[in-house]
């Protein structure tokens, strides 16, 4: 270890005896001023001091010293590398302008091509100078108990106890109670705190926008439809609640599915929830039907159809409805068919709604019932 | 004259000596520099997460600089055509300008996302390291705690990162965890409203997701992270048996300057290699989802893959709900969301207790297993791998049925078999192996390795040469551990009474599993090593008559005896 050369003199900071000519010894790293008594070694304590083996040739063997001016060489390389690949990240951010799809994948591969570049050459520069140019290293160190020995411990026991006993925590009762009392409404705080985060949830989930005579608009034109203007079988589209083209709080709850089918293919059988009427050939028109687009499992928009087998599919986690039977559930993880909106049409011929769902949409909840 | 005899500069000798005398820093350094670190290369697993965790704070502020974390309604009129002209959030908005509009961000934001997905993924794999090798022993169990916690926490902020730019594919992920906690019983519909402000999605959800992601997360995984590298460092890292290695040291290079010169190095590789990636593997095209809205959706919608576990636990399960008294209990969007996860992180939260309780060993661990000796724990975590892996593919069951043209129906019936079937399997099977490979360990040990040259005997019989095995290979196998085995079930010292540890239902449980854990081939050919005194034995041992024939006297007295 530390085999820098100590001064001789035995009493404090002596001059350095030195021959006028050699080079002044080298300072400490830092600025030692105080040599250790006998003017050996500074004391270093020795299982720190220990075991280091450096394995391999002596350090003067000339095998040595020509593979280490090699890998010194390709060391320099490699940083040198990585200095040209760093300018040429900072060249490429000046130079290269962005604004356009094809300028931006052309900044893109420069920059991240010369910072890669300049990064992977530094770390490969650095693992070649730890392997082949430092001396190959092995040391020991001891493991100590990490238990405290015994006096510690014992000692760390008494003082708490002295110090308990100092604070007389346990001998007073009242004051550690009412202690104890008085945070305990500071624990139930910030709990407090958040609860003007949002509104309570009250039966907003058990209503969505639709009501008597609200039309329904087809999804991104938001124009009203006739049964006349919906009329190839098989189609499906999206409905969006007239005054409500653009809110989402609003479509989350309240989009729905058009499906028109052929005459005798659609088959609702009259349901109940309660004494609540949930399904009914009597809402559709025309062989139309519409459905909640939103899935009872967690809520994703069930946007997939299959026109042969009649199948709505939610692209989730693969809920699959049968249109034709009232969104019946035929297979996956979601608990009860799609909503059916109850639909009629206005005085211009128009689809408007009959009413709102008569059950909430979308994923189930506690106080769902 | 040596190396050392060199000139440190002034500024350098001035400043460490200017610092000392005010912070007593060279005694804390001297112990620092010279700290040893043992080398394998699993070691450098838990560094690539944290060095993706650097990385994610250094190109993460970045990002914040330019990311506006706003729901307001803006109408799009950059850089990318495709989407002039629209309505969207000003998050997404923002997100596309950091992608088109700032120079280096979209490989800022490209690196982030890579970054993220290999912080989970180094954990993961750190954490399997850990795991097979047994280094979760004493004294290192609040370690593995705080790793389990790191990943937990990491699953959120994950969720909470990619969520942020406010685009189809993320805010669909959103809408599911919205479902998800309103299924919650009693407080679940109270949850989702005073996290979204309101009816989902509102207008509140990406500014609060905001300062959760970029600051109230990272700092509490900084603080994780900062506890769990002090206490790795101050109990010392493990190390892998081998020549040298003992319980009571840790062999290795120093600090200063090899372990700071190698991390180094690795942090430059991993930083590299995200860029790389970053450069020409495109992730998290939002430009391509669109704004988010809640009336579509795009199939073969996935999450980033450390959720796919969740995912796939949705796609799995049957349509279960139950009316309880009155109330929705929705089972199959419960059981999903908090069963598999429990199972495998609280299992392995729990585990190393567990296997304390089973094995009886109080004793401190600074060697680490070698995954074979230790059949029991191998097998449940190849077992916890496939309930994981099962789970995981499923989320992703209809890219499957595209990709492999096989109905999707079926693959979801198949995966909900195996999640129970394969574990299983895996149990039974991973411990066979590892007690065949320590057969094979002992063979080596005893007759050394097979060498490849045959040999003609004078009597005309071929043989192969078996060479002995070199020091360093003998030191790894005869690191194999040797479990005492606790009392069996019921079992009686000579007076009749029962003991103590073999009492109760729980006392029955523990000799039970104690009985798996012990299970083992013993190396030591001297019988004094193999620790349960030939009781127990479960050792399938038929194949090696053979063995008995070269090395006979040497055999322990265990040989024989099959109880199975």
């Amino acid at each position: 270890m530390s085999d820098v050369e100590e001064t001789e003199g035995a009493e404090g900071p002596v001059a350095p005896h030195r021959v006028i000519g050699t080079p002044p010894p080298s300072p400490r790293l830092l600025g030692s001023t105080a040599v250790a008594e006998d003017g050996g070694e500074a004391p270093v304590p020795p299982e720190e001091a220990a075991v280091e083996h450096i394995e391999g040739l002596p350090p003067e063997d000339p095998r040595v010293i020509e593979h280490g001016k090699r890998a010194e060489r390709v060391v320099a390389a490699c940083f040198t590398f990585a200095f040209f690949a760093g300018c040429g990240f900072v060249a490429a951010y000046v130079g290269l302008g962005v604004h356009s799809v094809d300028k931006v994948l052309r900044s893109n591969l420069w920059l991240g091509l010369t910072l890669s570049l300049a990064l992977l050459s530094l770390g490969l520069g650095t693992v070649i100078w730890v392997r082949h140019l430092m001396p190959n290293v092995e040391t020991t160190e001891e493991r100590h108990d990490l238990r405290s020995d015994d006096k510690d411990r014992q000692a760390f026991d008494q003082y708490f106890r002295q110090g308990t006993a100092n604070s007389q925590f346990v001998k007073r009762p009242l004051v550690r109670r009412t202690l104890m009392l008085g945070t305990l409404p500071l624990i139930a705080a910030p709990i407090v705190l958040l609860r003007d985060l949002g509104p309570q949830p009250g039966t907003s989930l058990r209503h969505t926008v639709w009501s008597p005579g609200r039309r329904l608009l087809v999804q991104g034109t938001n124009q009203p439809i006739t049964p006349a203007e919906f009329s190839a079988p098989g189609s499906m589209i999206t409905i969006v609640p007239d005054g409500y083209e653009d809110d989402q709080d609003a479509l989350t709850k309240a989009a729905v599915i058009l499906i028109k089918f052929r005459p005798g293919e659609l088959h609702i059988p009259t349901r109940f929830s309660g004494p609540t009427l949930i399904g009914t050939m009597n809402w559709t028109v025309d062989n139309i039907v519409a459905y909640s687009k939103i899935c009872t499992h967690v809520g994703c928009p069930v946007a997939l159809y299959e026109q042969t087998t009649h199948h709505i599919l939610c692209p989730c986690h693969q809920s699959t409805f049968e249109a034709t039977t009232g969104a019946t559930v035929i297979f996956g993880p979601a608990p009860r068919p799609l909503p059916q909106l109850p639909m009629t049409t206005d005085s211009e011929g128009f689809l408007v709604a009959r009413s709102d769902f008569t059950q909430p949409v979308g994923p189930s909840f506690w106080e769902r019932g | 004259m040596s190396d050392t005899d060199f000139d440190v500069p002034k500024a350098l000798s001035g400043t460490a000596s200017w610092v000392d005398d005010r912070f007593h820093t060279a005694r804390g350094f001297r112990v620092l520099m010279r700290k040893v670190f043992p080398d394998h290369w699993s070691f450098l697993l838990g560094e690539i997460a944290l060095w993706s965790f650097v990385i994610l704070l250094l190109t993460g502020t970045f990002l914040s600089l330019f990311f506006v974390p706003s729901m307001s309604e803006a109408t799009y009129h950059g850089s990318y055509m495709k989407l002039n002209g629209i309505k969207m959030s000003e998050a997404y908005a923002s997100t596309l300008r950091i992608s088109f509009d700032v120079r280096g961000g979209l490989l800022i934001r490209q690196i982030h996302h890579w970054a993220a997905d290999l912080f989970m993924a180094a954990l993961i794999i750190h954490m399997l390291r850990v795991f097979f090798t047994g280094a979760y022993r004493k004294p290192r169990e609040v370690n593995w705690l705080i790793g389990i916690g790191l990943f937990s926490l990491g699953l959120l902020e994950g969720l909470f990162g990619y969520s942020l730019p406010d685009d189809q594919l993320s805010g669909a992920g959103l809408r599911i965890f919205e479902g998800v906690l309103q299924g919650i019983p009693i407080v679940g519909t109270y949850l989702a409203y005073f996290l979204f402000g309101g009816p989902f999605p509102g207008h509140d959800i990406v500014p609060r997701m905001y300062i959760i992601h970029v600051l109230l997360i990272p700092g509490i995984l900084l603080a994780l992270i900062s506890a769990h590298l002090f206490f790795m460092f101050h109990q010392k890292h493990t190390q892998m048996p081998g020549k040298g290695n003992t319980e009571k040291n840790v062999n290795g290079q120093p600090f200063f300057p090899y372990f700071m010169a190698k991390g180094g190095a690795w942090f430059f590789f991993i930083f590299g290699a995200l860029v790389l990636l970053a450069t020409f593997a495109e992730i998290n095209p939002i430009w391509l989802y669109g704004p988010y809205t809640p009336v579509a959706i795009s199939s073969a919608s996935q999450p980033d893959f450390y959720m796919g576990i969740l995912e796939g636990s949705l796609r799995v399960m049957p349509a279960w709900e139950i009316n309880f008294l009155g109330h929705t209990l929705s089972l199959s969007v419960l059981i999903p969301f908090a069963l598999p996860l429990t199972i495998v992180l609280g299992g392995a939260a729990l585990w190393p207790f567990f296997e304390q309780w089973a094995t009886g060993d109080k004793s401190w661990h600074n060697i680490n297993d070698r995954p074979r000796n230790a059949p029991v724990r191998t097998a449940v975590g190849v077992a916890a791998i496939t309930f994981y892996g099962v789970l995981w593919a499923e989320g992703a069951n209809d890219v499957i049925a595209d990709k492999l043209q096989i109905p999707l129906y079926t693959i979801t019936w198949f995966a909900r078999v195996l999640v129970f079937v394969g574990p299983a399997v895996a149990y039974v099977i991973t411990k066979r192996v590892c007690l065949g490979l320590q057969r094979k360990d002992r063979e080596e040990l005893l007759h050394g390795f097979e060498s490849g040259i045959i040999r003609q005997l004078p009597d005309g019989e071929y043989i192969e040469v078996h060479q002995p095995v070199n020091e360093e290979k003998r030191a790894v196998l005869e690191a194999k551990p040797a479990l005492a085995l606790l009392p069996g079930p019921g079992a009686e010292d000579p007076n009749g009474v029962p003991a103590p540890s073999s009492r109760g239902i729980m006392g029955k449980a523990r000799a039970i599993a104690n009985r798996a854990f012990a299970e083992s081939i013993p190396v030591e050919a001297d019988g004094h090593g193999n620790g349960h005194d030939g009781n127990g034995h479960e050792v399938t041992g038929g194949e090696h008559e053979a063995v008995a024939a070269h090395g006979s006297a040497a055999l322990p007295a265990a040989e024989g005896e099959e109880e199975e």
